[in-house]
């Protein structure tokens, strides 16, 4: 059993939702990303995606555009990158997914950089321009080797959806919204319809983690109400980091994965009035 | 016309895209197919062809071109002489006409040089749609005159400042857009890349230039020894190409050398690049050992762009196309030449076919007949050449 699947079976039997945490590693350099992880595993989150800079990040909107580009100017490089997941690993059994662009696996090899990925620690991929017509090569290489996690959105057909679900391992990404990551647009009923409509083709078969515009533990809770089994939160993070000073980066994003934690949590376990 | 199987071409194409965008594409697929054929399409687009653009261009002997060159004949195919100056409008008057069918209010657009930009704006206006265009910051710059002219058309412009601020950055964005607002929105590309059906549908768009040629040098009771145009993501070639891969002509694609094919700045992404995924393709990119997408240049806006269309990735692969570059210099000497025997003033991105011409016509022995296509005209460049000139003067 995978490391994300161990987790969800885990949650399960605790009553909790995922909280899933996306951080773009090297922004705004190393270090600060060593006291991030720390903070989030601290604040008991859940699965931690670990995004690798790409150039060109069509999917991504302002925020995650920039943290790609100060980690490329940092100097974020594909060893580097490895040698921070084994750093992370050492400190952490949280389930670690790997968030970049099709081109950089494709270079340098599917097999090559997904085999390298595993023995860095890295649990699961998940490429937003990866689409399931073209992922033959890329499934074959990351079969028993770690989970591929394919995205839906509210657009998908039923049929596509059944398809992408049979690809997938791990988690179903779900997008919230129509626009790229970070686009604040409050929640949508297509939104809501649509977590049903996965959560009825996924015949819960696999989990269902919803991302894209989700910031708040608001959000988080409103989600969950709707039924998704986990929620990931990106750009949130990546404001949070980008105008806190690093001594105190790693209290601050305890804190605030707290309080998104707390939402994930089943009702009945707080205090009754 | 062959349309590829499963949207590739040999190994190259596919549709490298984000799921947001799949209902968006397969809509696109089911609706081109279902116009390319249509009788009343197909008049429609022929009539706006004819009396809007100005089809079909001329086939131009340049004589005093060829005659101070040597023995062989150049002939010049003169899409600059298109509404709006350059091949553009062939590819967005058929897009425009398939939007309108396909009831899409929106018109989305990247552009290099601007004028696939200008193009757009034109098709829209001329058939009652709004167009906004993305264009990087940089090229709004040195193309200030085309981001004017889109302003004129009625078209909204908006610069981009990501990345390395030019077309692919232009592209990125236009995707970003088209992915918020798929519902109402056609997205309008306007080169021969991206995922599919785009390469193929710009292609037949495209394909009225070498129609075109074929059936004017039918008349002239002669067939092309060599056939050459500029690439950049490679519109006016594969439109070019494609119609004259069975003749025995040979065929030669020009990309941009920029300062040299060893400088690392340039544009010649098949003369230098390797394979990769980038714009929902997969095909020949400019990238460093890690994947990642670097920086190009060109002279000209139009050519700048690390990645290419993935049919000639196939025809560079198969061998039926040559790539070759020219540099910025002997680009500017080009244009130069052209200007003066012949009183045709090129786009500088035309002018990298002109320069390729000029190898070729100096080495023919016989009387061989060359066809060029002229894609654009240069009228948006003086500025840009009267600045190269200057500082090359001053060094």
């Amino acid at each position: 059993m995978s490391k994300i699947k161990e987790k969800f079976a885990e949650l399960q039997t605790r009553k909790e939702k995922a909280l899933i945490s996306y951080i773009m590693a090297g922004f705004p350099n190393e270090k600060s990303t060593m006291s991030v992880v720390r903070g989030l595993v601290k604040g008991g989150v859940d699965i931690i995606e670990l995004g690798f800079p790409f150039s060109d990040p069509l999917a991504d909107g302002p925020v995650i555009q920039n943290a790609s580009t100060v980690s490329l100017e940092k100097g974020t490089k594909i060893e580097k990158f490895f040698a921070l997941v084994k750093k992370i690993r050492k400190e952490t059994d949280t389930p670690l997914v790997l968030m970049t662009y099709t081109n950089i696996l494709y270079h340098k090899g599917y097999s090559k950089f997904i085999a390298q990925a595993k023995k860095a620690g890295i649990d699961g991929f998940i490429l937003p321009d990866m689409s399931v017509e073209e992922s033959k090569e890329y499934l074959q290489a990351a079969k028993n080797n770690a989970d591929t996690i394919f995205l839906i959105s509210p657009n998908t057909s039923k049929t596509r959806i059944q398809k992408i679900a049979k690809a997938s391992s791990g988690f179903l990404y779900l997008v919230a919204v129509y626009g790229t990551t970070g686009v604040k647009t409050g929640i949508k009923n297509y939104t809501i319809e649509a977590i049903k409509n996965v959560k009825k083709q996924a015949k819960g078969k696999i989990p269902i983690g919803v991302g894209f515009g989700v910031s708040t533990p608001e959000d988080v809770k409103k989600y969950i109400k709707a039924g998704a089994d986990g929620v990931i939160i990106g750009s949130a993070f990546l404001k949070l980091i980008e105008k806190t000073p690093q001594n105190k980066l790693e209290s601050k994003i305890e804190s605030f994965t707290k309080s998104l934690k707390k939402q994930t949590l089943q009702k009945k376990q707080e205090p009754s009035k | 016309m062959k349309y590829p199987k499963n949207g590739r071409f040999g190994e190259f194409g596919g549709k490298y895209i984000p799921e947001t965008l799949v209902p968006a594409i397969e809509e696109l697929e089911e609706n081109y197919l279902k116009f390319k054929n249509d009788k009343n399409f197909k008049k429609e687009l022929g009539y706006y062809l004819k009396v809007y653009a100005g089809r079909p261009t001329p086939l131009y002997y340049a004589k005093n071109l060829s005659e101070k060159l040597g023995d062989a004949k150049i002939y010049l195919k003169r899409e600059d002489l298109l509404h709006g100056g350059a091949h553009k409008i062939n590819n967005t008057l058929g897009q425009a006409l398939l939007a309108k069918k396909m009831k899409k209010k929106r018109i989305i657009a990247e552009t290099g040089a601007g004028q696939h930009g200008v193009a757009t704006a034109m098709a829209c206006a001329a058939l009652g749609m709004k167009a906004e265009v993305y264009m990087g910051y940089k090229d709004t710059i040195r193309q200030k005159l085309n981001v004017f002219r889109m302003d004129l058309l009625g078209a909204k412009v908006h610069p981009v400042k990501s990345g390395s601020k030019t077309l692919k950055d232009a592209i990125n964005e236009a995707i970003r857009d088209w992915i918020t607002n798929v519902e109402t929105t056609y997205y309008l590309l306007g080169s021969a890349v991206g995922p599919h059906p785009y390469p193929v549908m710009v292609r037949d768009f495209q394909s009225v230039i070498g129609d075109e040629i074929k059936s004017q040098m039918k008349k002239l009771n002669k067939t092309p020894d060599s056939v050459i145009a500029c690439v950049g993501g490679g519109s006016n070639a594969i439109g070019t190409f494609y119609p004259l891969v069975d003749s025995n002509a040979e065929i030669i694609g020009v990309e941009a050398a920029g300062h040299g094919l060893k400088s690392k700045k340039h544009s010649a992404t098949l003369s230098a690049g390797s394979k990769g995924v980038l714009h929902g393709m997969m095909t020949y990119l400019l990238q460093d050992k890690e994947g990642q997408i670097t920086e190009t240049h060109s002279i000209s806006a139009g050519l700048d762009y690390p990645g290419v269309g993935p049919e000639h990735s196939y025809f560079k692969d198969t061998k039926r196309v040559k790539y070759h570059a020219a540099t910025d210099t002997e680009v500017i000497d080009a244009f130069l030449m052209l200007t003066r025997t012949e009183g045709i003033i090129p786009a500088l991105e035309s002018a990298h076919a002109i320069a390729e011409a000029i190898k070729v016509a100096r080495k023919s022995k016989k009387s061989e007949s060359i066809v060029v296509t002229l894609s654009g005209r240069g009228d948006k460049d003086v500025e840009e050449v009267q600045n190269y000139l200057s500082k090359n003067v001053k060094d």
